[in-house]
């Protein structure tokens, strides 16, 4: 076997050499990652002085001067300001937060009926989560019951008036309740309504096409303030003598109008990438408009365009607490209303709530766009490389 | 056999159809349906309107803003008193609202294109602290941003009597930031008429320049020469005229400051709030437009030659621009729109004015139309600009 290894051949294996630098060890990792460079280095340096300004003082307020327990503003004030803190303190209120939460939630709704909206919120988890994880079977029934049968039955849980339930008005109903329920109502309603409109605007009718042209550019060229003030104002001026209409059902109108228009725009950039081949291919097998639509068209465009509709929800997730301004008790603004209230003003509970309401949006909204990352990894049938 | 098949065919011809199913037929027979659904609807909404105005007796019409506004406000750049019309309260509005988008767009604009480039960054702890920033503020309504800044941070500042002093005499205090009013003397004007000539002058040198450049192959230094000229001419005309400006202080009174100018605290939080909330998405923009721009492009620069900057600078930036214009134009616009959020905070914008206007003159369809038109109008130009723009951008193909 010797002539078969000839002297060009190498006779015995290189020793191996090191690990690159960078997946060496920690300090290899650090001067790959944050002093390549001397620009890099300055900037790290800057970088650490910030971090090195900003977090002791914002975690001592945050938590260690913080105020966790008590049940009035005396635990949040300083001696001067009519408490119990010394002098120059300052820290987190979160015994407001504390002691309020249940308002934030509930808003002003009854007391003793407060088990309504709690159950409702069980139902709300129960039906949603079999819908969110991909592997739990019977979609189908699953979506009836929750886009259905769920807001006919939270409905009447929460306004009563039917079974013997005391009836609550919806001026009542206040706090992340109201924001929750503006959210997935204006979900439900501007999804498919986003639909029709992406397709009557590629629709080959001029008189559809015109239609849901102007009304998603109008829409899409106000704010939404104006929208909510349209439906707030001249909604009641639209209906006949006589005629009323709940103020959270004119905020439910405007903001599922308002989501609708941007809905549409993103399900027609979907719709745009579909190759024509797809459409024709559907007429050929002899399939009508709407069957094209739902079984080979929207399908696909709308797995394209799960990021943007995910976007779009977040945004009227956001846009929710702009309700405040039409005088209605959504979170933001429960959070706000006790900013005003004797027993917790304080210098430091403004700032405080709104952290905390901060945090519970950015909770929402964070993981909302986390799904949305998943789902469209999960959805991938390798369109892409 | 044949036969059968050539007079199958000679009898065919167009296929008789039922109308029912004629797709023609179809689409017209629902387009009139549509057309006289809307019809209806909105002759029923405008008879309601009109039977419901003459219930609460209020005349249609826009006269009304010709009548005596009898509110103040707060921040206005024109002349405004409570004896102004509803008109010039509506128009102190507007400009309001222009110079929030104004200001705000350019501030953002900067943060925007830092933290992009921040996230891009190969250093680990800036590419982190970019994303937390974008991860942050994506995801917290901007109403509460603005809120964050105005009971947060803006109202927890000392009282008048406890006013910060900064330098060059001016105040920080909780009704907002007092500084020194520039008073311009006699002849005043030839300053601006400078900056104008040293503008255009810069404008000519920069052609000039190219020129050369694409002849010679030599270079300009345009940005000095242009420097020179925008800051230096005025700097001149200033001396040359004795320099014709004064200051009005701020004087620190007990309960108040007299004199001097001040910046309102409802200014500060809406302007902050707007350019920190729109920057995230802007930073986001100019990271995908980075990052779309192939690796290729940049190694052929390199290739060739040119220096990183001159790379960033000529190859990566104009192609990354085509990328980044169009979502960077509703960005613009969002801010735009948003600005409409300072009602919350009685910032005297549009909204706010129209809305106090509405409640006063009950004149709901009037002002609410105002709205629209002014916002559409707003819309509608700078998409107009941002389409010009984008197409002299655009990749000029054969």
């Amino acid at each position: 076997m010797a002539d078969s290894n000839p002297s060009y051949v190498r006779h015995e294996m290189l020793p191996a050499q090191p690990a690159p630098i960078a997946t060496g060890n920690i300090v290899g990792w650090i001067r790959v990652n944050l002093l390549a460079t001397p620009k890099d280095i300055v900037l790290t340096i800057l970088a650490l002085a910030v971090l090195a300004l900003a977090i002791p003082p914002a975690l001592n307020w945050l938590f260690l001067q913080a105020s966790w327990f008590g049940s009035d503003r005396s635990v949040c004030a300083t001696v001067v300001q009519g408490g119990i803190q010394p002098d120059g303190w300052k820290g987190a209120c979160w015994a407001f937060v504390k002691d309020r939460f249940v308002q934030f939630i509930f808003g002003r709704f009854p007391l003793d009926e407060r088990w309504r909206p709690i159950l409702v919120i069980v139902m709300l988890i129960a039906l949603l989560v079999p819908m969110l994880v991909p592997k739990v079977p019977r979609k189908g029934l699953n979506a009836l019951l929750l886009f259905i049968v769920f807001p006919i039955v939270a409905f009447f849980l929460l306004h009563g008036n039917v079974f013997g339930l005391e009836r609550v008005e919806t001026p009542l109903w206040g706090g992340l309740m109201v924001t929750l329920i503006l959210s997935f109502i204006g979900i439900g309603v501007s999804f498919p309504l986003g639909i029709l409109l992406a397709l009557g605007r590629r629709s080959k009718m001029p008189v559809i096409k015109t239609l849901c042209v102007t009304f998603i550019e109008v829409i899409r060229g106000v704010p939404l303030i104006t929208v909510l003030f349209m439906a707030n104002v001249m909604l009641p001026l639209f209906l006949p003598v006589g005629w009323t209409i709940d103020n959270l059902l004119r905020a439910l109108v405007a903001v599922a109008l308002f989501t609708s228009a941007y809905m549409a725009e993103v399900i027609r950039g979907g719709l745009q990438a579909i190759p024509k081949g797809q459409s024709e291919g559907a007429d050929s097998l002899g399939l009508g408009y709407w069957q094209k639509m739902r079984l080979i068209v929207l399908p696909q465009a709308i797995k394209l365009v799960i990021p943007g509709i995910v976007n779009t929800f977040i945004g009227l997730f956001k846009d929710t607490s702009l309700v405040s301004i039409i005088g209605m008790f959504d979170f933001l603004n429960i959070v706000r209303l006790n900013f005003t209230d004797t027993t917790w003003i304080t210098p430091v509970t403004p700032i405080t709530g709104l952290i905390f309401a901060g945090f519970i949006y950015w909770l929402f909204c964070f993981s909302m766009s986390r799904y949305s990352a998943f789902m469209e990894r999960h959805l991938d049938t390798a369109h892409k490389r | 056999m044949t036969d059968h098949a050539i007079s199958v065919s000679s009898h065919r011809g167009e296929p008789r159809v039922s109308p029912i199913y004629d797709p023609k037929v179809r689409s017209i027979f629902f387009q009139i349906l549509t057309a006289v659904i809307v019809v209806l609807v909105t002759w029923s909404i405008s008879h309601n309107v009109s039977v419901n105005l003459a219930r609460a007796n209020i005349a249609s019409g826009y006269s009304f803003l010709a009548g005596r506004s009898g509110f103040d406000i707060g921040f206005a750049m024109i002349s405004y008193s409570s004896d102004s019309t509803y008109g010039d309260a509506l128009l102190v509005g507007l400009i309001n609202t222009i110079l929030i988008a104004i200001t705000g767009i350019f501030t953002a604009t900067i943060i925007g294109f830092l933290i992009g480039i921040g996230r891009l960054s190969r250093n680990w702890l800036i590419a982190k602290l970019c994303t937390v920033y974008v991860e942050v503020f994506r995801n917290i309504p901007p109403l509460l941003v603005i809120f964050f800044w105005y009971s947060g941070v803006l109202s927890s500042l000392p009282q008048v009597r406890d006013s910060l002093k900064l330098p060059f005499n001016m105040f920080l205090n909780n009704r907002g930031l007092a500084f020194p009013k520039p008073l311009w003397g006699d002849g005043a004007y030839l300053i601006s008429v400078a900056v104008l000539v040293g503008v255009i002058a810069t404008l000519a040198i920069a052609m000039w320049a190219k020129q050369r450049q694409m002849r010679t192959g030599k270079q300009f230094h345009t940005i000095w020469a242009g420097a020179g000229l925008i800051v230096g001419l005025p700097l001149l005309t200033f001396l040359a005229l004795g320099a014709p400006l004064s200051f009005d202080y701020p004087i620190a009174g007990r309960f108040n400051l007299s004199g001097g100018s001040v910046i309102a605290p409802e200014f500060v939080a809406l302007y902050l709030a707007l350019s920190f909330y729109t920057a995230a998405f802007i930073a986001e923009i100019i990271r995908a437009g980075i990052r779309g721009v192939p690796k290729g492009q940049s190694e052929a620069s390199f290739a060739l030659g040119l220096q990183p900057s001159t790379t960033t600078r000529l190859v990566v930036i104009p192609q990354a621009m085509r990328i980044i214009i169009p979502p960077l134009t509703s960005q613009y616009l969002n801010l735009t729109k948003n600005s409409s959020l300072g009602v919350a905070i009685g910032f005297p914008e549009l909204v706010s004015t129209g809305g106090t206007t509405m409640n006063q003159t009950g004149q709901a369809v009037e002002v609410i139309s105002i709205w629209l038109v002014v916002y559409l109008t707003i819309s509608i130009v700078t998409s107009l600009f941002m389409n010009w723009f984008n197409a002299k951008m655009a990749l000029v193909e054969r």
